[in-house]
């Protein structure tokens, strides 16, 4: 096993402030399991799951409680026993609203049920002698999606069509977002976990090359690393990213540690022959498999300049927010801003009784120092958003066209390229919104693709 | 000087022989009822009807492919010219007009952040839900006013406003409206509920002062469930404009102040 300074940098991105130091240095903690939970059905991307359990159910943990709804899609299961206090639609984070079980977990344990055992909630396998198809079903059926914020079912990610191989599985322990520690701690404290889920992954995957990529800030992680991978057989390196965001981002991963460039959507990773693993997913595959554990709780980083004590918190899908804060010794100061996930790609929040899910890698409480309130100015034509644009894209075409309700223009400019990394507003002297500009063009192309979809679909019905 | 204006003279007769042999045996025969009904349509081409502008309903109608009275825009009155021009009954239609379901003004509804994004409806919508404490509230950023072909729109108080006079009823606002709070009604109605919020009572009262909390007052004010003039969807009442209530007593009886007697403003345009 080597490791090598990464000799691709990809055009553009810029250099935020990373503000780790807060939260850094905080071992993982354990949450106690909350009084309440909001479990939410839509924790990963594609068809949210289908909820099986009503109000007044008794529920235990582990017990699957939403079942899979299509092909992208991801069950999901109690993070806690309890009774299910409600179901009822509430706002995700995203702006959303997706069905959500409140569940108390004080509720007493009925009569009628036995206590369940001490054991795993799944049959712990043995990976070296599982076959593929069964380490897929118990990715499957133990929820598990990336872990990394986007929250692609992983499962998918695992099964590339079979015309289709795989060449290079990329480990993503970058962690550009600023504030967020999370995969760092997971680095430092669960590298064996991490080696593990790796090797299954391998194993699932046909044995492609592995690269581990981090960024060069991170000089402990990649210590850590080194030493749970240091007698690894096979094609294994440790790839040092510089410091520059997005560089977490799939597509500029593989531009950085294997050289390729994925073309724009529909393309996929696996198209150029790779698949890109976030460091907590490699765990969590790790649990499922040796440990019969399905993905229940995830670390999460409670971190900003209004939190009293900044932690890293392995909290149980569904905790509220509310909750976390509290865990972390309360607010300092009243926050003017909360962000769910970190400053460059979250979500501001206005309310914290919305509930983790398995994607919320941060919950950030900025005081009104840190938020800056602006106003949006015309385009000055300075360009800087072309220099940082990761992408290769014109975002100050793409915004004075989505200004003008010019949608056309916008895709005409490969709006759908976007990535929506924040590059481009971050360093706009205007203060224009370019990235929710692009996020706002691409949210009605692909409202006009589906309904062009649906219209072909009735046409073809009516034939 | 006679040769030129001879030349000129012979390119102009051979052409106009070409033309007139050109309209005799390559003519494209059209219904000239086509052109009749487009004259009666109000030539808005607001899209309402679903085919793409006046012309293409002309069409369509003409070819007996589309029902007469899918123009909201013109109403009866074009029905019954484009019934006349075609020779067939037409459909009962009444006008419709656009109603936004909220009166949540920035007084009475609460709001829970500052939002300085773009000042778009579906682009608030998608940022945390919103500024609204009422997630099925009026945003107030002018989606439906954006797309108004007719400028009936505009928005008071952080609140959609339509102007019932201006409104043609084409649906455009209601197919852009993010919270889906704009409905097409009879534009002969007068009381409606102005409230989207289908949450049980403390809830609404806990966002906005003037949401309906599903008391069923109006209900019974207006001669009970058998009257039929109100439906329920969770603790929001729905006013059933297939048999609207005509006593404007109930408005004012409202506890919740979440009914209105013709909530359309009059732009004076």
């Amino acid at each position: 096993m080597k490791v090598i300074k990464s000799q691709f940098e990809f055009k553009g991105g810029v250099h935020p402030d990373y503000n780790k130091e807060l939260a850094r240095d905080q071992a993982i903690e354990n949450l106690p399991v909350p009084e309440e939970l909001a479990i939410s059905m839509s924790q990963h991307l594609g068809a949210p799951a289908k909820c099986i359990v009503k109000a007044g159910d008794w529920v235990e943990r582990g017990q699957v409680i939403g079942e899979k709804a299509g092909f992208i899609s991801v069950l999901v299961r109690a993070s806690a026993s309890g009774r299910v206090k409600a179901v009822e639609k509430r706002l995700g984070p995203a702006g959303g609203k997706a069905d959500c079980v409140i569940l108390d977990t004080a509720a007493e344990r009925p009569a009628d049920v036995p206590a369940p055992s001490a054991g795993p909630v799944l049959a712990p396998l043995d990976w070296r002698t599982a076959s593929k198809e069964d380490l897929l079903k118990r990715v499957e059926e133990a929820g598990i999606c990336g872990m990394g914020g986007a929250g692609f079912p992983t499962a998918v990610k695992l099964n590339p069509p079979p015309a289709k191989r795989c060449e290079y599985l990329i480990l993503n322990g970058a962690e550009c977002e600023p504030y967020l520690t999370a995969d760092y701690r997971v680095m430092l404290e669960r590298a064996p976990r991490i080696r593990l889920g790796v090797e299954i992954m391998r194993k699932m995957l046909g044995g492609p090359a592995v690269r581990i990529a981090i960024e060069a800030n991170k000089p402990e992680a990649i210590l850590a690393m080194e030493k749970a991978f240091a007698d690894i057989e096979g094609n294994v390196q440790i790839v040092v990213l510089p410091v520059l965001y997005p560089q977490g981002s799939e597509k500029h991963q593989i531009y950085a540690t294997v050289k390729r460039i994925v073309p724009e959507p529909p393309a996929l990773p696996i198209d150029v022959g790779c698949v890109v693993e976030n460091v907590g997913t490699a765990a969590a595959i790790a649990d499922a498999v040796e440990l019969g554990e399905p993905l229940l709780s995830r670390v999460t980083t409670v971190s900003g300049d209004a939190v009293a004590n900044p932690k890293n918190i392995q909290a149980p899908s569904g905790t509220k927010y509310a909750d976390l804060v509290k865990f972390c010794g309360g607010e300092k100061v009243p926050p003017a801003k909360v962000i769910s996930g970190g400053t460059m790609m979250g979500f501001a929040v206005s309310t914290l009784e919305i509930g983790t899910t398995k994607t919320t890698s941060g919950l950030l409480l900025l005081s009104r120092k840190k938020v800056f309130q602006y106003s949006s100015h015309p385009c000055i034509n300075c360009g800087r958003c072309l220099r940082a644009c990761p992408m290769n894209l014109n975002p100050a075409l793409i915004s004075k066209a989505v200004d003008a309700n010019d949608i056309k223009a916008a895709e005409d400019a490969h709006v759908m390229d976007c990535i929506e990394c924040g590059a481009c507003s971050f360093g706009c002297p205007a203060y224009r919104t370019i990235t929710q500009s692009c996020r706002r063009a691409k949210n009605s192309i692909r409202a006009r693709i589906a309904a062009e979809k649906a219209k072909a679909a009735a046409a073809q019905a009516k034939q | 000087m006679m040769i030129a204006i001879s030349v000129i003279a012979g390119i102009g007769l051979v052409a106009a022989a070409v033309l007139a042999a050109a309209d005799r045996y390559l003519s494209v025969k059209e219904d000239p009822r086509i052109g009749m009904v487009t004259a009666a349509l109000p030539g808005a081409n607001c899209g309402g009807c679903g085919f793409p502008g006046c012309d293409g309903y002309a069409r369509a109608l003409v070819a007996g492919t589309a029902p007469n009275g899918a123009c909201a825009a013109g109403g009866e009155a074009c029905a019954k010219a484009i019934a006349k021009i075609l020779g067939v009954e037409a459909a009962a239609t009444e006008k419709r007009v656009a109603l936004v379901k909220c009166c949540g003004t920035r007084s009475e509804a609460i709001r829970v952040g500052d939002y300085n994004g773009i000042c778009d409806c579906n682009v608030a919508a998608s940022t945390a839900g919103g500024d609204k404490g009422c997630t099925y509230g009026c945003l107030g950023y002018g989606a439906c006013a954006n797309v108004c072909p007719k400028g009936a729109i505009s928005i008071r108080d952080g609140l959609a406003k339509v102007d019932k006079r201006l409104c043609i009823g084409c649906g455009k606002c209601v197919a852009v409206c993010p919270k889906k709070l704009i409905e097409l009604v009879p534009a002969s109605a007068t009381i409606h509920v102005l409230c989207n919020n289908p949450d049980k009572g403390p809830a609404v009262r806990k966002v906005c002062g003037v949401g309906c909390m599903g008391c069923h007052l109006c209900e019974k004010n207006s001669g009970g469930k058998e009257a039929g003039h109100f439906t329920f969807q969770g603790f929001l009442a729905k006013v059933n404009y297939e048999n609207p209530p005509v006593d404007g007593q109930i408005v004012a009886k409202c506890p919740a102040k979440c009914m209105a007697e013709d909530p359309h403003f009059e732009s004076g345009h």
